[in-house]
Formats: structure tokens, sequence, C-alpha cells
């Protein structure tokens, strides 16, 4: 029986289960209903001075590239075990591919971005 | 005429029927009965044809397994009275071949469970002499593998399984839970003979951790939570092989 490989993608998956969890649903409030709602002050989420942030602290950077990318190989592996259940299993390499691949995409296009600021 | 009730119970003779039907018996209705007292009413009083399986009626054989009105149960374990006055449906576990009436095929199951080699493995230099003693454990240790230990092989975790339900060759909860068992035996030296299936890919990843198998166990073995921690286990000894592949075991 072939070793497989899935920890890789699993252990993706565990680890953007965790960032969905614990860390999305704090930015969540903040981001989605302390701001918009005018509950803080000061307008934190003033784009000049995100970017600046941003810019001069790779700490932050890291963070967000984490907060961003893990929860997208969370994404990836459920939805494509969704699809296999669903009945789609002789299309399964095509879904790994899918899934996967778009993960990856994201995580480049957020290195990227994350690099240029 | 005292209080009854109705069992709609599934009967089906592959060798003679075309499909499965349905029969509907009433049944005196105790207080202090359990759906498999009503069954066994039937067998005895009314249609001695009705085919099942139990043995010991406490819940320890695990052999009386069905589905009750949907849900995986011991039906010697469901009182009559959490259903009174609604009719009961009792059908045979699901996910399995049906050999007749309610007793299903459990020859995938029982292959399953040899190869997972649920036993202690010692290395054979490491065997001491009798005259030694037993192997002793602390309450730690024994703590660590007994929950898994209480399984009753009653299979009520497989027809809970939506997983296996899809696909058969999934190894199933109750085959890992037990490997984990004894896996984490501190007497065990088997774990590496039975990784090679555990982390297989019809092992521990086909699992998208629904979780139904420990919310239906009657025994409280949480076969969900080894298949997890098998995961990481598993996991931590594939990042080793591919980042110190030079120090990988025999
Ligand atoms: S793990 Fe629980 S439900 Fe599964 S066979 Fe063992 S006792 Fe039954
Ligand atoms: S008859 Fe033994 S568990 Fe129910």
């Amino acid at each position: 029986m072939a070793k497989s490989n899935e920890p890789i993608w699993w252990s993706l998956f565990s680890a953007g289960g965790m960032v969905a969890a614990m860390i999305l649903p704090v930015l969540i409030i903040i981001t989605g209903i302390l701001v918009p709602f005018g509950l803080v002050d000061d307008d934190p989420l003033n784009f000049e001075r995100i970017y600046t942030a941003l810019s001069q602290s790779y700490l932050i950077k890291l963070i967000l590239f984490i907060v961003i990318t893990l929860p997208l190989f969370h994404w990836a592996h459920r939805f494509r075990f969704t699809l296999v259940d669903v009945g789609l299993k002789s299309v399964s390499t095509l879904i790994s591919i899918l899934c996967y691949g778009g993960a990856i995409a994201g995580t480049i296009i957020a290195a990227i971005i994350f690099l240029r600021i | 005429m005292a209080e009854t009730m109705k069992l709609e119970i599934f009967r089906y003779h592959p060798e003679k029927d075309n499909e499965p039907t349905f029969q509907t018996y009433e049944v005196p209705f105790l207080e202090d009965w359990v759906i498999l007292d009503a069954i066994n009413y039937i067998k005895d009083e009314i249609d001695g044809t009705l085919s099942y399986r139990w043995s010991c009626q406490m819940g320890v054989c695990g052999s009386c397994g069905m589905m009750i009105n949907g849900v995986p149960k011991l039906s010697c374990a469901v009182f009559l009275k959490d259903y009174y006055p609604d009719k009961i449906r009792v059908e045979p576990l699901t996910g399995f071949p049906v050999e007749r009436d309610l007793i299903f095929q459990m020859d995938d199951f029982m292959t399953k469970l040899t190869e997972i080699q649920p036993y202690i493995i010692r290395n054979k230099d490491e065997e001491k002499p009798l005259d030694e003693g037993e192997y002793l454990q602390t309450p730690a240790e024994l703590a660590r593998f007994k929950p898994y230990s209480m399984c009753i092989n009653c299979m009520l975790c497989y027809a809970a399984c939506p997983v296996y339900a899809l696909d058969s060759t999934f190894i199933g909860p109750a085959a890992i839970a037990l490997g984990q068992r004894y896996n984490m035996d501190s007497r065990d030296h088997g774990r590496d003979a039975r990784q090679e299936l555990i982390a297989s890919h019809e092992g521990i990843w086909e699992c998208t951790f629904v979780g139904e198998c420990s919310a239906v166990c009657p025994k409280d073995v949480d076969p969900a939570a080894a298949i997890q921690r098998a995961k990481v286990s598993s996991t931590i000894d594939w990042f080793k092989d591919v980042l110190i592949p030079w120090g990988k075991k025999k």
C-alpha cells in the first residue's frame, strides 16, 4: 500500500483551520463590525495608515500572509473532499489539482503583493 | 388490552426475495423493555422466521447493533418507552450487505480487524524471560490507551460513517481506534508494522472528521479522536522522513 502524501495537505489544512477558527473571527469583529459601525474612532483602517504600517514591518506582512494563505489551504482540502464525497470521485485528481492549485496560486499572488509593498 | 407498540421491521431473504420489505408487528408495551426484548417477543410469539443477532443483552457483546429510526444503536440498550407511542423502524446496520433480515455480513470488518494487527507485538530480542515477571505499566501509561480498549466491535461507528458508506475501502473508525489502542501501549513495538496500513490513503487519510462515529459509540471509545491523533503522529513521521531522510528508522 503506497505511503500517502496526504500529510502535507492535511497539515496545511489543520493549520488553516486553526487560523480560521482563532484569528479570522477577531478580524471579522474588527473589520466587519467595530470599524464600519464607527465603534472605534481615529479611523484605524485608513489606507495610508495601513499601507505605511505594512511597508515598515515584515512582521505585520508575515502575519497577514499567514492569515490569508493558510485558510486557502483549509478551503482547498475541505472543498476537495466535499466534491469527492458528493460523487465526483472519478475526477478526484483533477479536483485536487484545481483546489490545491488555487490555494497555491493565491499564496503566490499574496506573496508577490506583499513583496511589492 | 394493555398498551401496545408497533415495530416496523426490515425483512429480506436475498435468496428468495427480489427486494427488501417492511413488516409491522404489534408488541406489548412494557416500561422496562428494550427494543431487543420486543424483537425477542416477536421471534418467540409472533413470527419465528425473523432473523437477527444478539447475545449478552447487556451492552457488552456488541452483536445486537441495528438502525433504530435510522440511527445506529445497540438494540439491547434502547428502551421502548423512549419512543412510545410512535412506531419504531428497525433496520440492519447500513453500509454492509444484508445476509438475512437484520443480520448483515461482517466479513469486511473482520478482514480489516485482522489487517490492523490488534495485539501486542514485541521486538523478538527485547522479550524478557518469563521469570523476570510481567511488564509493568504506570496508571498514566494505562490511561493513554484505555478508552480505545473499551471497543466491543459492535460496528455502529461504521454504520454511522458517511465516508465508509461511500467507499468501503476505508479502514474505518473501530479498526483504526484499535490500532491506536496498541500503538499507544507502552509494551507494544508494532507501530511500524501497523503504520503501513494506517498511514495509507485507505487508512486515516480518507477520514474527513465528521465525528459521527464517536457520537454513536456506546462505549465512548471516541474513534474520531483516535483517528485525528493518528493523523498528527503520521504527519510528524512524514515530515521526519522528508526533512531528515537519513534519520529513517530501520
Ligand atoms: S468504536 Fe465504539 S461504535 Fe465502533 S465498534 Fe467499537 S464500541 Fe462499537
Ligand atoms: S446483545 Fe450484546 S450488546 Fe446487545
